[in-house]
């Protein structure tokens, strides 16, 4: 049901949401940046609709609100262990369509891939989700490429027009709360082209992955991994065990966030390694991204949200390298015509 | 036939060369940094009065030789709206520069550009600018954005360093370490590892910022706050050329500018009047009166940060000639 209503009422709502849930949206992190006086736009806690950044995109995506980037699972002693408690409550996420749909890739990942990861549930199950729309797209967005564009998988979509706020609610709390306020027809604001297109081939043959192409990639990539940090579908962790200092026998395991393109991911007992080369590992992401997961699920990882493309510090271009793949992909078919 | 007063045309920032008859202009750039809109300007002067070249000087201004002595009026007139566009204090309008002695205050490109700076270097110059110049006595002052120290802040009577507090936000660190190579590779190795978590070393960090730089998430980002690294009386020169000492650590804005100003009246209080010209460099004066003295006028009402750490005594080494 559609809603026109105000951003104090709006506020009220949310204040009342407060008692039970955690509210995360983007939020702008001043001077908070890489650099001096530059700001980082990511998630945080909000209790007030004017903190929400709706007017860029957000530099790192929810996925931390559901996958911390560093997550206690269970604490033990020498003959027993105990789960860390879930949050007490739950989470409102506000997000745009791009990242609704990384959302579904993470389910695929933590829900449907053999066993269910019962931390990413317990916090999923308690989780709502509110949808922003996007009037324009933003620099490196390649959301319609790969589909994302829309969405109506929300619990709500929610605009804020100065004063004026407009809900379209699929969550019968909201819909209470909302009783009384003026019913109208809202439909997501939602863009119909980006600036960047890609183009992703359909199979890419074996012979590719050692092809020359990913050579400059292994000079150019530092590692550094931020590529995958930010994408909202990245969806890969390491553990760390720790012991505590002052009582050695006692300690607990967390869960950190992993990236395949920094050193020690593919490390095996003993040492060795088995990705050095980065070219190698630029390859690796990019065929789990738009190739491997396809394969295996029936959609691509990549939502096309282009954040990669904005962090990467040595100006690696994701985008691009897929329309460069895909051109290699058309010439090697015409070779072997 | 010329009949000049040489002090005062040297006042007047005009030099006297070497080739009779002729003087050369210095423009101050306070910072380093113009809008090109001034650069026809100085070309003008160049071309008109001067030889219709331009010498950049080491301490980012602009010294245009070849102007005759009868010229200077008009040099002044030409050079008013330069001035007058970067702000430089004066004390009478249309006659050009009316010191000479405290030169112009540089700094490095600073975090208007620099991907390493901690601070605005050109805002901070310009600030110090305002509050010394004019003034007579001879000192150097330049400001740097990081502990790279592009300026070479340690050959100055006093050199600005920037410094950031790296805040380590625990739950943002997965451990990739990433800082600890950047700052053991590249700056003086202060980040371990404990329990997969970091550990920085207070005592050795130099506040350079490559853990913030080098972090993927944003476990580490900077201070609110920016803080200085204060390093004094370096110089090069004939007797004793040297590197600047350390003097204040993790210091402020206020207090810097409040003890440099401090210093004008030590010197005042202590120059030799009997100096060549009536000149004597800061840095020798201490060497006379002591460290001790110095201190003493330089901390003068001087308001700290709890987190300053003041050195001294202060110990200077360099090369000895004399
Ligand atoms: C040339 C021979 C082998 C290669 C190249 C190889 C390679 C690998 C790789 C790439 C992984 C995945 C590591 C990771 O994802 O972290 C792995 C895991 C593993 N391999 Fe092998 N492997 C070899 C032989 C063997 C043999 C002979 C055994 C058992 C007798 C074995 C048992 C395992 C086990 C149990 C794992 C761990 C799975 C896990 O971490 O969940 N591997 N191996
Ligand atoms: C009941 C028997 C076993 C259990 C419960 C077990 C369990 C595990 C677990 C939990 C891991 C770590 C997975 C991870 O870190 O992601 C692992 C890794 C591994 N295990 Fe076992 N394991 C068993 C027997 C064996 C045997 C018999 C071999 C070899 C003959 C073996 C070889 C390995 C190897 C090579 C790895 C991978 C090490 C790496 O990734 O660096 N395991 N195993
Ligand atoms: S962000 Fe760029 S440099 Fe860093 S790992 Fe990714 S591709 Fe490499
Ligand atoms: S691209 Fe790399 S880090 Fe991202 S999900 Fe795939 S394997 Fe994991
Ligand atoms: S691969 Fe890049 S564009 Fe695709 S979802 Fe990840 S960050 Fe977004
Ligand atoms: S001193 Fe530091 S901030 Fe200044 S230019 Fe050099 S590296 Fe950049
Ligand atoms: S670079 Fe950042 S995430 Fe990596 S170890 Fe250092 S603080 Fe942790």
């Amino acid at each position: 049901m559609g809603y026109q209503t105000t951003a104090e009422k709006m506020n009220a709502i949310f204040s009342d949401l407060s008692k039970d849930y955690l509210i995360y949206a983007p939020k702008r992190f001043v001077g908070d940046g890489t650099f001096t006086d530059i700001d980082t736009i990511r998630y945080g806690e909000i209790t007030d609709l004017s903190e929400i950044e709706f007017a860029e995109k957000s530099d790192y995506s929810f996925k931390e609100v559901l996958l911390p980037i560093s997550e206690t699972l269970f604490y033990f002693t020498e003959n027993e262990m105990k789960e860390a408690d879930a949050p007490k409550k739950g989470a409102i996420v506000f997000l745009r369509s791009c990242d609704l749909h990384g959302l579904k890739r993470m389910d695929t990942i933590y829900l449907e891939n053999g066993a269910v990861d019962t931390y990413y549930k317990r916090l999923r199950d308690n989780t709502k989700f509110i949808l922003m729309g996007c009037e324009n797209s933003f620099e490196n967005c390649f959301c319609v490429s790969m589909g994302t564009q829309k969405s109506d998988d929300y619990d709500a979509y929610l605009k804020v027009d100065g004063d004026t706020v407009l809900v379209d609610s699929h969550w019968d709390y909201l819909d209470t709360a909302l009783t009384g306020a003026t019913q109208t027809q809202v439909i997501a604001d939602s863009v119909t082209a980006n600036d960047t297109v890609v183009t992703i081939p359909e199979t890419v043959p074996q012979s590719l992955f050692d092809a020359p192409f990913w050579e400059e990639y292994g000079n150019r990539c530092i590692a550094c991994g931020r590529c995958n940090f930010v994408c909202p579908t990245c969806t890969c962790f390491t553990m760390q065990d720790i012991f505590y200092t002052d009582n050695g026998k006692a300690g607990e395991r967390r869960r950190v966030w992993a990236s395949c393109h920094v050193d020690g991911y593919t490390d095996m007992a003993g040492g060795h390694a088995f990705r050095n080369d980065k070219g190698q590992r630029m390859r690796f992401k990019v065929m789990h991204k738009v190739n491997d997961y396809k394969r295996r699920f029936g959609t691509h990882m990549c939502i096309g949200c282009g954040r990669c493309d904005d962090v990467c510090p040595e100006y690696i271009s994701f985008a691009n390298c897929i329309n460069k793949l895909n051109a290699l992909v058309n010439d090697s078919a015409k070779e072997e015509n | 036939m010329l009949d000049l007063n040489t002090k005062k045309i040297k006042k007047n920032a005009y030099r006297v060369t070497k080739v009779r008859g002729e003087t050369a202009s210095r423009v101050r750039v306070p910072g380093g940094l113009l809008t090109a809109e001034l650069l026809p300007l100085i070309q003008n002067i160049a071309e008109t009065y001067g030889n219709g070249r331009i010498h950049l000087t080491t301490r980012q201004g602009f010294e245009i030789p070849g102007i005759k002595y009868t010229d200077m009026d008009a040099v002044n007139a030409l050079l008013q709206p330069i001035i007058e566009k970067l702000n430089i204090n004066q004390e009478i309008p249309g006659k050009g520069y009316t010191s000479a002695g405290t030169r112009n205050v540089s700094a490095c490109i600073g975090s208007n550009t620099c991907p390493f700076a901690t601070y605005n270097t050109t805002n901070f110059a310009k600030k110090m600018e305002q509050e010394i110049f004019p003034n007579d006595l001879h000192f150097k002052v330049a400001f740097t954005g990081c502990a790279n120290d592009c300026i070479k802040t340690r050959m100055h009577d006093f050199g600005i360093i920037g410094m950031t507090e790296p805040q380590y936000e625990k739950e943002r660190c997965m451990g990739c370490q990433a800082c600890v190579k950047a700052c053991k590779k590249k700056s003086v190795d202060a980040l371990s590892v404990e329990n997969y978590r970091i550990v920085r070393n207070t005592e050795k960090c130099v506040g350079c910022g490559e853990c913030v730089i080098n972090c993927p998430t944003r476990a580490w980002t900077r201070s609110p706050e920016t803080y200085y690294r204060l390093v004094i009386m370096g110089r090069t020169g004939k007797r004793n050329p040297r590197l600047a000492e350390d003097f204040l650590v993790w210091a402020t804005e206020d207090a810097i500018i409040k003890i440099v100003k401090n210093t004008y009246g030590f010197v005042n209080n202590y120059i030799d009047r009997e100096a060549p010209g009536g000149k004597e460099h800061i840095g020798y004066i201490i060497d006379r009166t002591g460290f001790a003295e110095y201190k003493k006028w330089a901390m003068e009402g001087v308001e700290l940060d709890p987190r300053t750490i003041v050195k001294g005594p202060v110990y200077w080494s360099g090369i000895h000639y004399d």
